[in-house]
């Protein structure tokens, strides 16, 4: 019996391949797009975790200092007390006008000591050899290459267990590279510890101990919000895919019922056939999640090097390796096709499950019918956005505000139904045409079927308006910000600290404003801070961007009594003008003012510069921005290269920077409008297959109407212009929820993920192209049924009228 | 003359000459008159009807609706002659499920540009329908539901009314009662009747009668 009800119900598929097709591609789609996402996502991860561990960072825990470094001699104390530590000292070094991440360690204690005496013997040399001046560098091969031509004091080892961007050193080397004699930037604690040793939290109260799981990389740390943002990118692809899904087997189910009726009254069971059916939905979930897997391994390959770009501009991070199959993100989708399959057919089956055995076969949601469930979604709808307010108004951060974002979506793409049904009441009160009036009533009454299609592209319209608004917003906020931020003309770096003076000097004669640009390294509460020493000028009091600051904020800096935060390092640690942060230990001030920084994930101070220089003396003075008529840039800088053998690429102009900047901004944000323009696509595709499937119903409505007088031509005509007015409607109700979602990413996702709060811009020009392409989706969609309805046989529309559908 | 079919022929694809569906049928149709088609399941009585509706293409012979040829007719040619001249009633109602029964009985009069409001509400008061214009055809009886269609059928006051199996949905009593109600608002109004049934009882209630066997008449 189960087998012959099987072939039965199975044999829909033959009469309908369309559907099938429709099905699987739905769930392959949103499939696809998720495993995309989580591949990159897991790719990444990975990459971060392989680099802590051949830093030999990984699963340690350690002791950070809650401001400032840790003094050499208090690591002595607490290695005294029996603790096995391994110190490390990191920074940013720069040679020959390239910056490299320098990390200094122990290396005959730190736990990658073997790898990195193994490396030093196969160059001939010895682990002690680089303990000796002048050092010795160890860096991935493709660093190292960079490194031995940046400069050629230290010699570098190439060791390919190493992550790329960064220099591994003795602790010597990289405090005298550093210039950071006698400090240490953190303590690892190493895993094998002599038992009954005073806790370190007795011993240091001044460091904080970070277990291992926390502690991780500044990249993992930095990146989580982005990741989050890309998953929460998937999921909304995921979502508009299962809207597919669910209209098509319910679809299925509907034109069953005839079918089920007749198994019923024959003797299978409904708990046999319920069964039947969800066997058969894991079945296609199953075929459609392998392609789907199979799709987002492609997705995820071209998304990868956008990807790189968006670390890379946002946090200075890169995704190392390529894209491998990994258990996680493959098992995650199959999971996620099979929960999503049955998610979206839950509501079917179990409506099939109440199905009387004498119901009549496939009655349509028609009128009243149709009217009370529009009404019942509305209510969800309303329910969901409620329910997010409230998440909105009780709870901050990140995920509330995701939860916020998915509960609003989700609620506004309830009532979406409700809204256009009202829209499409009010046109055909004000229709005058017989034809016309068809036309509003009919459209109204293809709503059920059209609904969940319409719903994906209002979800993807609105994520397109919001994210596009965003980042606009963005664009047009950070070309202000460079403009106020860039206010010199010239940027020159010394190659040498004795070049520096003579260049100081040589610009003081020649009565050119020179700004020196010196900075220390420290870290606040774990994290890498920057501490900027400025020289007291009207450009800065006229030009730099302070969001919040105290009155006499540049005199009070200026003297060196307080100092200028950025908005992240702000909004971070909530601070706030008259907050007092502590630079390092002992050196406390005042914030007199807090200003934007975009585009750096993290924490600066300013201070003037010589309350810098009498805390951290001998700092480097090699950078200066050059204040000169803009006429006269060429010529300074012909000067200068002249004067001074500067390279061309250690002098630039404000309109390299500000280009190569806007550059490095819109490489960010390629992964973004690609994702946007893949959803948009979903949407696009769920809009063909709900007409496609639609269209087997069709014939009946449209028959009488054609036997009225009405041409094919005029019904396929029809056919588009329904489209056009259900994609309209959507389109102009995506316009309020996606400036809400433009508004919470700028104002609330933003600050939790990167620490900046952006003013919005509105861009009607982006919404009117964004229209006319959800216009043109749907007529695209709509074109393939309207000339099959154009190029129809009489004869198939007289069926309607025989009776022999 | 209202309506004149000529010899005409009808085959569909994997017919032959010997077994086309329509072998040279003819027959004509006054204004006020009904003509009853019966014949065997088969036997090509739906497919003259919809040649004679200028629903669908004949091969051979020819037909004319109140005097204009349908050979050589356009498509548009032939969907201007249906909104004007012909109406259709069928067995399964065939209303539009979006409107209301105000509506439906309205719409094929709208699209011909014959609809006349005094008219109308003769019809609906004529077939008992007055209480039940605001509702949806959903919410009707089927018998009900017929007598929607065939106010519609006669709102554009047609030429030519064609009707298929009118009454094959509705009860004995009803049907009659259905037909009786056709046949007085045909004569009223003028217009030819081409019936197509299989009982003889409403076959007995026209004017006319031809009798298809195997594509040809009996």
């Amino acid at each position: 019996m189960t087998g012959t009800a099987l072939l039965a119900i199975l044999s829909h598929w033959r009469r309908h391949p369309l559907q099938l097709a429709t099905l699987i591609a739905g769930l392959a789609l949103a499939a696809g797009l998720w495993s995309a996402v989580q591949a990159i996502n897991a790719e990444a991860r990975a990459s971060y975790a392989r680099a802590a561990e051949q830093l030999g960072t990984a699963g340690l825990a350690r002791l950070v200092p809650e401001t400032g470094s840790i003094p050499i001699a208090r690591y002595g104390e607490l290695r005294r007390s029996g603790w096995k530590l391994a110190p490390v000292l990191e920074g940013v070094v720069s040679f020959d006008r390239q910056s490299f991440d320098i990390m200094g360690v122990d290396l005959l204690q730190h736990p990658q000591a073997p790898v990195l005496a193994e490396a030093a013997e196969a160059e001939s040399s010895t682990a002690l050899e680089a303990l000796r001046p002048p050092g010795r560098i160890f860096a991935h091969p493709e660093t190292a290459a960079l490194l031995s031509e940046a400069q050629q004091i230290h010699p570098v080892t190439r060791l390919a267990a190493l992550p790329r961007g960064i220099g591994m050193a003795d602790l010597s080397l990289a405090s005298q590279l550093l210039r950071q004699p006698d400090s240490l930037s953190y303590l690892l604690v190493l895993p094998e510890q002599t038992p009954g040793l005073v806790p370190l939290s007795e011993l240091a109260p001044d460091l904080t101990l970070i277990p291992a799981r926390a502690a991780a990389s500044d990249t993992a740390r930095l990146t989580d919000s982005f990741h989050l943002n890309l998953t929460a990118f998937g999921l909304l692809s995921f979502a508009v895919g299962l809207f597919i899904v669910q209209g098509t087997i319910a679809l299925s189910l509907e034109q069953r019922r005839g079918m089920i009726r007749t198994l019923r009254s024959l003797g299978v069971p409904m708990r046999l056939l319920s069964g039947l059916f969800a066997t058969e939905l894991a079945a296609i979930a199953l075929v459609a999640g392998i392609a789907g897997l199979a799709g987002g391994y492609v997705v995820a390959a071209a998304l990868l090097p956008g990807v790189n770009a968006t670390l890379a501009g946002l946090y200075g991070a890169s995704v190392d390796g390529t894209l491998s199959l990994r258990p996680g993100w493959v098992l995650s989708g199959l999971a996620m096709t099979l929960g999503g399959t049955f998610l979206a057919g839950s509501q079917s089956l179990f409506a099939l499950w109440r199905l009387p055995m004498l119901a009549s076969p496939a009655t349509h949601a028609r009128g009243q019918q149709a009217s009370r469930s529009h009404v019942t979604s509305a209510i969800c709808g309303a329910a969901c956005i409620s329910a997010g307010l409230m998440v909105f108004s009780f709870f901050q951060g990140l995920v509330a505000g995701f939860a916020f974002l998915a509960a609003v979506m989700l609620g506004a793409a309830l009532l979406l139904p409700l809204l256009i049904s009202a829209g499409l009441s009010l046109g055909a009160h004000m229709a005058k045409s017989a034809l016309a009036e068809w036309l509003w009533a009919d459209t109204r009454a293809q709503l059920p079927g059209m609904s969940l299609a319409l719903m994906a592209l209002l979800l993807a319209l609105a994520a397109n308006i919001g994210v596009g608004t965003m980042v606009s917003s963005f664009r047009l906020t950070f070309t202000g910000w460079l403009d106020q931020r860039l206010f010199a003309e010239v940027y020159v770096t010394a190659a040498s600290d004795e070049q520096g003076a003579e260049l100081a000097q040589w610009l003081d004669e020649q009565e050119i404003t020179a700004l020196s640009r010196r900075y220390h390294d420290t870290r606040f509460k774990g994290a890498p801070l920057r501490v900027y020493g400025f020289e007291d000028d009207a450009s800065y009091r006229s030009n730099w961007p302070l969001l919040d600051a105290v009155p006499d904020v540049w005199d009070q800096t200026a003297r060196g009594e307080a100092l200028l935060v950025n908005e992240q390092l702000a909004r971070r640690h909530k601070l706030a003008p008259g907050s007092i942060l502590e630079i390092e230990p002992g050196w406390r001030l005042p914030i007199a003012g807090v200003y934007s920084d975009y585009g750096n994930p993290n924490g600066q101070a300013m201070v003037s510069l010589q309350a810098l220089l009498k805390h951290v003396p001998g700092l480097p003075n090699r950078n200066f921005g050059l204040s000169t008529g803009p006429l006269e840039v060429s010529g300074l800088i012909k000067s200068l290269r002249e004067k001074f053998d500067i390279p061309r690429e250690n002098i630039t102009d404000q309109a390299t920077v500000k280009a190569r900047s806007l550059e490095v901004f819109d490489r960010t944000f390629v992964i973004t409008a690609a994702l946007n323009l893949l959803t948009l696509g979903v949407a696009g595709f769920a809009l063909l297959t709900s007409l496609l499937t639609l269209w087997s119903q069709r014939l009946p409505q449209l028959a009488p109407v054609w036997a009225m007088g009405v041409t094919r031509r005029q019904l396929a005509a029809a056919e588009v212009l329904r489209s056009l007015l259900m994609a309209a409607c959507t389109a102009v109700l995506a316009l309020p929820l996606g400036l809400v979602l433009a508004w919470v990413l700028l104002s609330v996702i933003n600050v939790a993920a990167f620490g900046w709060k952006l003013p919005m811009y509105l861009f009607p020009l982006d919404w009117l192209r964004l229209f006319v392409l959800a216009l043109l989706a749907a007529v695209i969609a709509a074109a393939l049924p309207a000339w099959r309805l154009s190029r129809i046989d009489p004869a198939d529309l007289l069926k309607v009228f025989a009776n022999e559908r | 003359m209202v309506l004149t079919i000529r010899n005409v022929t009808k085959r569909f694809p994997g017919q032959t000459a010997e077994t086309a569906v329509l072998r040279g049928v003819s027959l004509n149709l006054e204004g006020g008159r009904s003509l009853a088609l019966t014949g065997e399941s088969g036997s090509g009585k739906s497919t003259l009807l919809h040649l004679a509706g200028a629903l669908d293409q004949f091969d051979s012979g020819e037909i004319e609706i109140g005097g204009t040829c349908l050979s050589g007719l356009s498509d548009s040619q032939r969907a201007a002659l249906r909104r004007r001249d012909v109406s259709l009633v069928f067995q399964q109602f065939n209303l539009i499920p979006s409107l209301n029964i105000s509506k439906n009985i309205a719409i094929h009069a709208r699209l011909g540009g014959r609809w006349d409001e005094g008219w109308e509400k003769r019809l609906t008061d004529r077939l008992g329908l007055t209480g039940l214009v605001r509702r949806y055809p959903e919410q009707l009886s089927g018998g009900q539901q017929q007598r929607v269609a065939i106010a519609r059928a006669l709102a554009v006051r047609p030429k030519l009314l064609l009707a298929d199996e009118p009454t094959g949905n509705l009860d004995e009593t009803a049907s009659a009662a259905v037909m009786e109600l056709m046949l007085e608002l045909v004569r009223e109004s003028g217009t030819a009747l081409f019936l197509v049934t299989h009982s003889e009882a409403i076959a007995r209630m026209l004017d006319q009668r031809l009798h298809l066997r195997h594509g040809t008449a009996a």
